[in-house]
């Protein structure tokens, strides 16, 4: 994003990369991208409290609202997990995405106390992905059931689970048994090598060789 | 304390007169599965611990096994109440990564349905919430009103609730003949109907003592807890992502955002019943602005052909069977798309991998974080005050719980 090079009179750059330049200077924060027009922040994880406390205080961001908090999984990555928090200023109406990332056991340092709504976000992250935050008194289970097991988002979680729940007429009550599927889990691939919106390797020439015609007709 | 010599300590009697009580999960004042916890001290709350996922089907799991198109219908299912508005978020996150831009009478039709979904969603819950409060009139006839919009949800999208009418690149299908000219006339009758609303309700002595300065929640408070919507309006934020960060066509349109002042159970009321006025402004603009057109991207690797053209052409056929197997892919990346639903904002955190399905679809829902701060409300009010300050919050468990 350092465009000290370019010469002067490139276009001056727009307010999303000025403020993704500001955010790029907290400490703390290890790169910024710009995706679609979002701005994307990816920070260190031990340094998030304070990053987040500069992102909510300084007036230059004010960014007054935790508006998501998320866990994707990347189950190929050591770090496995992303923890994604969306964040809304609405004085400046401006959005931020900062990410940081964590594997099953590192705890992520809690937010709770910067916005009291991360509790509930963090509880969610911990339920579906086994994310753990640090400093977070109530790290209960939140959308599953009462004595579930497991972390249901995870890639390496089955769509069906492990466990289904059914009424006993016989012992008068809900029980939890394993799963029993009366047909196997269809999963089907309708992913066609042959052609979509996907660029093929060598598919790419076709795009070129056309520019080319259209730059000399 | 040497007058205690001789008293045994533990003979000591301390009485307190705690106790808690399950609220819900099958209560009419519940809107829905919410199990409330209430520790009570008498009459008064102390901590209010709501416990969710009563109705939770794991949407956010399933929608990243079913390709795009397939997982639209999901969306409807959540907020059931205003279901439109919340496959807007999904089609506009998903326009967004494909780089594609629905055409001028999609973008116009979405509007105007967003629209009638916000009357349709407001209508419930000041109705609903009129009842938990105790009054019963309300209710028999917003639900009269309600059905006369079902009516055009059905007339668009062939189904009353479950619509899965907008779609990535548009909308499904056209509106039908002469169902403009209706939605216009009702637009003419139903400023009536809300007069006659807030005439039962506005000025209402018994609806005001339930209402004023019960559950206050101030600007800073709203912000913190995650408030967005007529909640954070009513505690005098001003802010609708209509007018701050518009999509489609609310750019174009001329609408007042109401914001009130105080805070409480009264103005998020108030907030609701203005809006539904505005949004019949925005109806009469989006309907006098809809020009004929097409309603759906015209490339062929996004909207599936018309049925016409699939029997006279082969290539139309290949298009046909090819979007409903194997469906469009999305080149990766990640957005996260939020619209101003009925409720507030509702966001759509999609990540996509460069296949024919998400990699994962956070849902935010709205009303997750007002009942977040349920415990914070309800502190020192009575117990029949949780009521009127959950009526309040506009919450629903299909979105909540996901």
């Amino acid at each position: 994003m350092a465009d000290e090079a370019t010469p002067a009179e490139a276009a001056p750059p727009s307010v999303l990369e000025l403020l993704g330049q500001a955010v790029a200077s907290i400490p703390g924060v290890t790169g910024i991208r710009i995706e679609g027009g979002e701005l994307v922040a990816q920070a260190a994880r031990d340094s998030l409290p304070p990053v987040m406390t500069m992102l909510r205080d300084h007036p230059r961001f004010a960014f007054e609202q935790m508006m998501d908090l998320c866990g994707v999984d990347w189950p190929e990555r050591t770090e496995r997990f992303d923890v994604v928090y969306n964040l809304l200023s609405v004085t400046l109406n401006q959005r931020v995405r900062v990410i940081v990332t964590t594997d099953a056991v590192t705890p992520v340092p809690s937010i709770h106390t910067i916005w009291p709504v991360a509790t509930w976000w963090e509880r969610e992250a911990w339920d579906l992905y086994g994310i753990i935050f640090s400093g977070q008194p109530d790290l209960r289970r939140i959308l599953t059931d009462y004595g579930f097991e497991g972390h249901p988002l995870r890639k390496d979680f089955p769509l069906t689970g492990y466990v289904e729940v059914r009424y006993d007429e016989d012992r008068k009550q809900v029980i939890n048994e394993p799963v029993r599927l009366t047909q196997d889990f269809r999963s089907f691939d309708f992913l066609s090598p042959w052609e979509a919106m996907t660029t093929l390797p060598g598919d790419e020439k076709v795009y070129t060789e056309r520019a080319a015609e259209q730059a000399k007709g | 304390m040497s007058e205690n010599v001789g008293i045994i300590p533990s003979a000591r009697t301390v009485e307190i007169d705690s106790h808690s009580i399950n609220f819900g999960p099958q209560h009419p004042a519940a809107h829905g599965v919410l199990r409330l916890i209430l520790e009570l001290d008498g009459e008064v709350v102390e901590r209010a611990d709501p416990h969710i996922g009563l109705l939770h089907r794991g949407t956010e799991k399933l929608i990243e096994y079913k390709t795009y198109m397939q997982a639209v219908p999901y969306f409807d299912r959540l907020d059931y109440v205003s279901p439109m508005c919340e496959e807007h978020a999904f089609a506009l996150a998903v326009e967004k990564l494909l780089g594609i831009t629905a055409p001028d009478r999609a973008q116009w039709i979405r509007v105007l349905f967003a629209e009638i979904t916000r009357v349709l969603n407001h209508l419930l819950n000041l109705t609903t919430y009129a009842l938990d409060v105790g009054a019963i009139t309300p209710a028999l006839w917003g639900f009269e009103e309600r059905e006369k919009l079902m009516e055009f949800h059905e007339a668009a999208s062939g189904a009353r609730l479950h619509a899965n009418y907008f779609r990535p690149g548009g909308v499904s299908k056209d509106l039908p003949a002469g169902l403009p000219d209706k939605i216009a006339a009702w637009a003419e009758t139903f400023p009536k109907f809300i007069d006659d609303l807030e005439g039962l309700l506005t000025n209402n002595r018994i609806w005001k003592q339930r209402t004023v300065d019960i559950g206050v929640f101030s600007a800073e408070q709203a912000l913190a807890w995650g408030f967005s919507g007529p909640p954070l309006r009513a505690s005098g934020v001003p802010w609708d992502l209509r007018r701050s960060q518009p999509y489609d066509k609310y750019a174009e349109v001329d609408f007042q955002i109401p914001v009130g002042r105080n805070g409480d159970c009264y103005d998020r009321y108030l907030m609701r019943v203005y809006e539904t006025r505005e949004s019949v402004k925005i109806i009469k603009q989006a309907l006098a602005k809809m020009k004929p057109g097409p309603i759906k991207v015209q490339d062929r690797k996004f909207s599936p052909p018309a049925r016409s053209e699939m029997k006279r052409s082969m290539e139309a056929m290949i298009h046909h069977f090819k979007l409903y197997t194997e469906g469009y892919h999305v080149p990766a990346g990640a957005t996260y798309t939020a619209v101003e639903s009925p409720k507030g904002e509702f966001g759509v955190y999609l990540v996509a991998d460069g296949t024919n399905k998400p990699y994962r679809c956070k849902i935010r829902s709205t009303g997750f974080a007002f009942l977040q701060a349920t415990d914070v409300m309800t502190k020192r009010h009575m117990l029949a005050d949780v009521c009127a300050i959950i009526g309040s919050l506009d919450v629903v468990f299909g979105e909540i719980d996901r």
